[in-house]
């Protein structure tokens, strides 16, 4: 008898234990996607990390933003990309910002761009690397504070950061 | 650092021109090593902006995300004749510049 229930304190310490060791990890994963606000979106390494510090808690929706990557991209060294967004660039309407988010690099965040009235046309190319096949998201906060999205698929025959830069 | 940027020379006052901006710079992404195994240093063009007319109109924070040798198109709207003037810092905090001139009529 008293050989049973030492058998069972045993086993709730054991299941203690072991709850006890995932905790941790469960609670450092829900830090890292709920970052404080405030911090910087490049030192987060996830994207969904990157994600919560630009949109900081607001909702995106899919629409006026353009996302445009070659479907298949032999050398993700240098990936040409262009990001447009339907917007009259005026004094009231126009894009703030646009956040360029990769889901594999090292860094999610590939790119910020602030835009203004001045600009006339919301739409910006450039290259990115691309670590791997994966999706990549454009978010764009407009005037109004409203965020939109896209999101494209691009395979990655030659990923980038192997080695050679 | 040396660098590009190509702007038509004459516009209409209100229409959209477009610019292109290429520099030369590694863009270190940090991830890299040399041939002794030693961490190669991360160092990007962390910061660009574009002033015409002396005016912010346009300014982008990039990371180890942008090729080697960050290429940049964009559009303004002519609004004066005027310098369009990009200037960009790395993280060793060398910095560059190249200017265009614009002349608007009408």
């Amino acid at each position: 008898m008293a050989l049973l229930t030492r058998q069972g304190a045993r086993r709730r310490f054991l299941a203690a234990l072991v709850a006890l060791l995932a905790l941790p990890r469960r609670a450092l994963a829900q830090a890292v996607v709920n970052p404080a606000p405030g911090i910087d979106a490049r030192t987060i390494n996830t994207p969904q990390g990157a994600l919560q510090a630009i949109l900081n808690g607001a909702a995106m929706r899919k629409g006026r933003v353009r996302l445009e990557l070659p479907r298949v991209a032999e050398d993700g060294h240098s990936v040409p990309l262009t990001v447009r967004v339907d917007s009259p660039m005026s004094d009231a309407d126009h894009v703030r910002r646009i956040d360029l988010v990769s889901e594999k690099n090292p860094v999610p965040l590939m790119a910020t761009f602030f835009l203004g009235p001045h600009m006339g046309r919301a739409e910006i190319e450039s290259r990115v690397r691309l670590n791997g096949t994966q999706r990549v998201t454009a978010i764009a906060q407009l005037s109004d504070g409203s965020f939109w999205f896209d999101a494209a698929d691009v395979v990655v025959e030659e990923s980038a950061c192997l080695d050679g830069g | 650092m040396a660098a590009r940027i190509q702007v038509q020379r004459e516009a209409r006052r209100g229409e959209i021109i477009e610019v292109r901006v290429l520099i030369q710079h590694p863009m270190e992404t940090g991830f890299r090593y040399d041939a002794f195994g030693r961490q190669t240093p991360r160092n990007v063009i962390y910061s660009f902006e574009c002033r015409y007319g002396g005016i912010e109109v346009f300014r982008a924070a990039m990371g180890a995300g942008i090729a080697a040798n960050p290429y940049l198109r964009f559009f303004l709207r002519a609004k004066d004749s005027g310098d369009i003037e990009c200037r960009w810092v790395d993280q060793e905090n060398a910095s560059g510049t190249v200017s265009a001139r614009v002349n608007v009529d009408g």
